[in-house]
């Protein structure tokens, strides 16, 4: 397959997956267990959430690896199972999409915090995305993908990791904003700025942001990016804010409104489009026949 | 008095160091340990909350302030040994069982304990039972819930349950936060209150023990 860089550059507008965690709650997952569990006792389900968004038309499959650095994955005492959990992922996910998409590894944050505001050293956080990237790489991932970040600094040593590893793999790296009355910051205070000039130095090929508040949000968040950086930009936005019916989370945004909305994403100069949290492959497919549409009239 | 605001000054820059040798000139100079508590360490950790709350600092502020605060509390925790450090209350505070995630209580924690409440951090995965059997130990007239998932949010209304098949609702409080949580979902599960985020946490324990 055509390299994901080169394939932006040639000015395609790609579809990335949507929510994997709350699909996961969908299809069985219990509170409290680890959702990167599955990938060793039940990779079928694994295999099927991937199989569904290749099938609404994502162009790139996330694997189930956020939790997967072994840092994260001890909040869970499954440490020990770093690379069955991670290697297991880039299998499922080869099974259900063969060629034909690109998959994306996912690394989240672990769950903890650098010194001085934790007790973690910058090395041990570094050699813990180093652990989970080398099985990501070596089980065949076409992309790694650093994402929901709220410290920079957490970031930018996942992707050096990224980088060291394989440096020839993309890297997308997507930071988590609120907006505030000052602007968009993550939990952590980072600015878009701050965001945009540290991502590319430290060297991602594809910056932007996913999860947050809703699609309406990432349109801001997105013409700030441009404001900031040449990069590709990728956005992936969550179906809005949940509230609850019956115990379950209802998250408020529609296939047809996030597609309608994610036009202006596109018209903004964004290259990657997808969801997080509570989006479903109907979302995916909603924006792929958008996209579809805007591919077809940039061609004529 | 010059060398307090200059305590407080220190702990909202989340200077530990600071802290910690303004505190020991304070207590040399024969400034009063309550006052030295409750002007330079509470007053200093109200304003960071307040500016925290108004986005005009972060998370990574708050967490460096609070540690700044329990270096100087280190220093004064001597002087209280006989009647114990003056407190609003105590707070049994946790994440409810099934839910790992932490910030947002560790948060809630550091406000209340700023705040002058004496807070016993269950940490996350807290059982029901273990939220009960602690306050009852403990003596601590609240219990503070916090959750992320929405899966998980039921153990709320579990403890709020036991609570009254024990016979204790009325005098153990329950407060109740997380992304999910609402005021409706805390009114329909029976809690005392809902904090919105952990400054209304700190103002809602305070309304619950009647400390405004």
């Amino acid at each position: 397959m055509e390299n994901l860089i080169q394939r932006l550059k040639r000015g395609k507008i790609l579809v990335s997956d949507g929510g994997v965690g709350t699909m996961l709650m969908e299809l069985g997952l219990k509170p409290g267990d680890a959702p990167e569990s599955f990938n060793i006792l039940h990779p079928e389900v694994v295999e099927k959430i991937a199989a569904l968004y290749l099938e609404a038309g994502a162009d790139i499959i996330t694997t189930n690896t956020f939790g997967g650095s072994p840092l994260r994955l001890s909040f869970y005492s499954l440490e020990d199972k770093t690379e069955e959990i991670n290697r297991n992922a880039v299998l499922s996910a080869r099974k259900a999409i063969a060629n034909r998409a690109y998959i994306s590894a996912s690394c989240g944050p672990s769950g903890r915090f650098l010194k001085p505001h934790g007790d973690i050293e910058p090395e041990q956080m570094y050699d813990s995305f180093q652990r989970q990237i080398k099985v990501l790489v070596a089980s065949g991932v076409d992309i790694i993908c650093v994402e929901t970040m709220t410290d920079l600094r957490e970031a930018e040593l996942a992707i050096k990791a990224a980088k060291t590893v394989a440096v020839s793999t993309p890297v997308i790296a997507t930071m988590t904003f609120d907006s505030t009355p000052r602007g968009f910051y993550t939990m952590m205070g980072v600015s878009i700025e701050k965001a945009a000039s540290g991502l590319e130095k430290a060297g991602a090929d594809v910056i932007g942001s996913n999860c947050g508040t809703g699609i309406e949000d990432m349109i801001g968040t997105a013409r700030e990016f441009k404001k900031q950086s040449k990069l590709p930009l990728i956005m992936q936005p969550n179906a809005g804010i949940p509230t609850t019916q019956g115990g379950k989370p209802v998250y408020p945004e529609t296939p047809e409104f996030m597609a309608e909305k994610a036009k202006e994403l596109i018209s903004i100069g964004v290259s990657i489009v997808g969801g997080c949290c509570g989006t479903t492959p109907e979302h995916i497919r909603a924006i792929r026949e958008m996209v579809e549409q805007q591919n077809q009239s940039g061609k004529a | 008095m010059e060398i307090l605001k200059k305590i407080s000054a220190g702990l909202q820059q989340g200077d530990d160091k600071k802290v910690f040798t303004l505190t020991s000139q304070a207590i040399q100079e024969k400034i009063p340990p309550k006052e030295i508590l409750e002007k330079a360490l509470i007053g200093g950790m109200k304003i960071v909350g307040e500016k925290f709350k108004i986005h005009e600092i972060f998370l990574p502020d708050v967490l460096l302030a609070a540690k700044a605060m329990s270096a100087g509390m280190r220093l004064l925790e001597p002087f209280f040994i006989k009647e114990g450090i003056p407190t609003l209350g105590k707070v049994v505070i946790g994440t409810v069982q099934g839910d790992l995630h932490d910030i947002g209580k560790n948060l809630v924690s550091v406000m209340l304990t700023g705040a002058g409440f004496e807070v016993i951090d269950l940490g996350s995965n807290v059982t029901p039972e273990k939220f009960i059997e602690t306050a009852k130990q403990e003596n601590a007239p609240v219990i503070g819930m916090s959750a992320l998932l929405t899966t998980t949010m039921p153990v709320m209304g579990s403890v709020v349950e036991l609570l009254k098949q024990e016979g204790l609702n009325g005098r153990i409080k329950t407060i109740v936060g997380g992304a999910p949580v609402s005021e409706e979902f805390a009114q329909k599960i029976g809690a005392d209150a809902y904090g919105y985020d952990s400054t209304n946490a700190v103002e809602s324990v305070k309304k619950l023990l009647n400390k405004t």
